[in-house]
């Protein structure tokens, strides 16, 4: 199959389902290629949004209205694995052998949740009772927090910078959701388990976005979720079969021990492997923390190296929706720009 | 008359214009890590000597940061050197040499002679 549109769009999560969608209200003709067999992205596996805790199903609504346009052919199982070609004509070719020809590109792959079983020391994959941030959204859809036999957690840890701010496995980064989405996540298990204990365990607090801190303040005041700032250094199994794990107390100056029923690791962002993928097949220079890198941190953060190639949401840095929503919106400004410059040129 | 007065306390504040930070530099200069560390404590939760006694070396590297080298050269020796802190620290900390340097230059250090 081959085809030729004014945009290809690597990436059907948040970021390139709005920028395909706004493309194509301005009347440009989009692929959008998605590698999994249905758009949405990560938002399909969250339950609800902070700072409002909307459904996030809304947002994935709102996406999928954005993207129902003649204009726009969405090639669901298609990955793409390469770009070659240069200002004017690009070629992508896709992992089953499709080729697609744009006049220009947007390259939203994304990220991957960090694979928590890399912690081995918090046993993820090892205590069925060790969860990570993503389970506890899948609980929250399916209507209840439960242990893995079936029972009611009384008390349960969070702990932060799970594949984040960490030598150890290669992240330095921080992945800046992960905090915000611990306190979310706790006021949630208040609302679903009544009298449940909860704790998170945290380096720094890093409320950075509209209405985090407020968020945070509401779980101390409303719902009692306590702040334990020390990082944890190993998660085990005591003999009776609670989670043990070990922190400092660092503002008490005293080692800490808790016993828990459940532990959710707040698992980082980390580029996604379709966008490894792809940078390996093609030009793409990639950043120090293995994102894309932007030409501009500041001025041109949807452009690449590679002119009439952009950028747009988490593939260059993480990002929440909002912030990938704008990012995806300036990416489309930044084509508009180039593809009428360049018919001028042509003309 | 000499009974009137008031009794000085020696204050508790952290004088840090007065206190010798020279001893946190020299360490610095020989293992850079030593300015890594981001005080979260994951060396003094897995740390055996922690446990037990009053040793954390998170506390110790802010002790020494500060100047305060007293406090912490009344604690350093607790650690054994066993070297677990290295191994979760996220930071990339050299935490056993930092606590080596620090003991060595401490010792070299005048008012330190108990160590």
């Amino acid at each position: 199959m081959n085809s030729m549109v004014d945009v290809l769009v690597i990436g059907g999560g948040v970021a390139g389902m709005e920028a395909a969608g706004q493309l194509a209200r301005s009347g440009y003709s989009v692929i959008l290629a998605e590698k999994e067999p249905l758009t949405g992205g990560h938002l399909k596996n969250w339950y609800h949004l902070f700072p409002d805790r909307r459904d996030g199903n809304e947002v994935g609504e709102y996406l999928d209205n954005l993207v129902k346009n003649k204009n726009i052919e969405i090639r669901n199982n298609t990955c793409i694995t390469g770009i070659t070609g240069r200002k004017g004509k690009f070629t992508a070719t896709a992992s089953d052998g499709q080729v697609v020809e744009a006049e220009a590109v947007i390259v939203a792959t994304g990220f991957d949740l960090f694979d928590s079983r890399r912690k081995e020391e918090y046993g993820y994959g090892i205590y069925p009772n060790v969860i990570t941030s993503a389970d506890l959204e899948k609980m929250f859809r399916n209507g209840s927090v439960k242990l893995a036999d079936g029972g009611v957690p009384a008390r349960i840890g969070f702990i932060h910078c799970v594949g984040s701010r960490d030598e150890k496995v290669g992240n330095l980064y921080c992945s800046k959701l992960c905090c915000i989405t611990a306190v979310k996540q706790a006021m949630e298990v208040h609302e679903k388990i009544s009298g449940v204990k909860t704790f998170c365990f945290y380096m720094d607090m890093r409320m950075g976005g509209a209405y985090y801190e407020e968020i945070y303040r509401e779980a101390q005041e409303k719902y009692g979720v306590s702040f334990i700032r020390g990082k944890v250094s190993e998660v085990s199994q005591g003999y009776n079969g609670r989670l043990v794990i070990k922190a400092e107390d660092t503002l008490a100056g005293r080692p800490l021990r808790m016993e828990l029923d459940m532990v959710v690791l707040m698992a980082g962002m980390e580029m996604s492997d379709a966008g490894e993928i792809l940078a390996g097949k093609s030009s793409l220079r990639r950043g120090e923390n293995r994102f894309f890198s932007t030409a501009d941190n500041h001025t041109a953060s949807n452009r690449s190296n590679m002119k009439g190639v952009f950028y747009a949401g988490t593939c260059t840095a993480p990002m929440n929706i909002t912030e990938s929503i704008s990012h995806a919106r300036a990416a489309v400004t930044e084509v508009v720009s180039y593809l009428r410059e360049k018919k001028q040129r042509d003309e | 008359m000499n009974k009137f007065g008031f009794t000085l306390s020696v204050p508790r504040v952290i004088d840090y214009d007065k206190n010798d930070r020279s001893v946190a530099d020299l360490i610095a200069a020989k293992e850079p890590t030593f300015r890594l560390c981001i005080e979260c404590g994951t060396c003094a939760a897995t740390c055996t000597a922690g446990n037990f006694t009053d040793f954390s070396l998170r506390e110790i590297n802010v002790l020494l940061r500060r100047g305060e080298n007293e406090a912490a050269a009344e604690k350093i020796n607790r650690c054994m050197l066993c070297g677990k802190c290295i191994l979760v620290c996220p930071r990339g900390v050299n935490t056993r040499n930092v606590l080596f340097i620090a003991r060595e230059t401490l010792s070299k250090t005048n008012g330190h002679e108990r160590l």
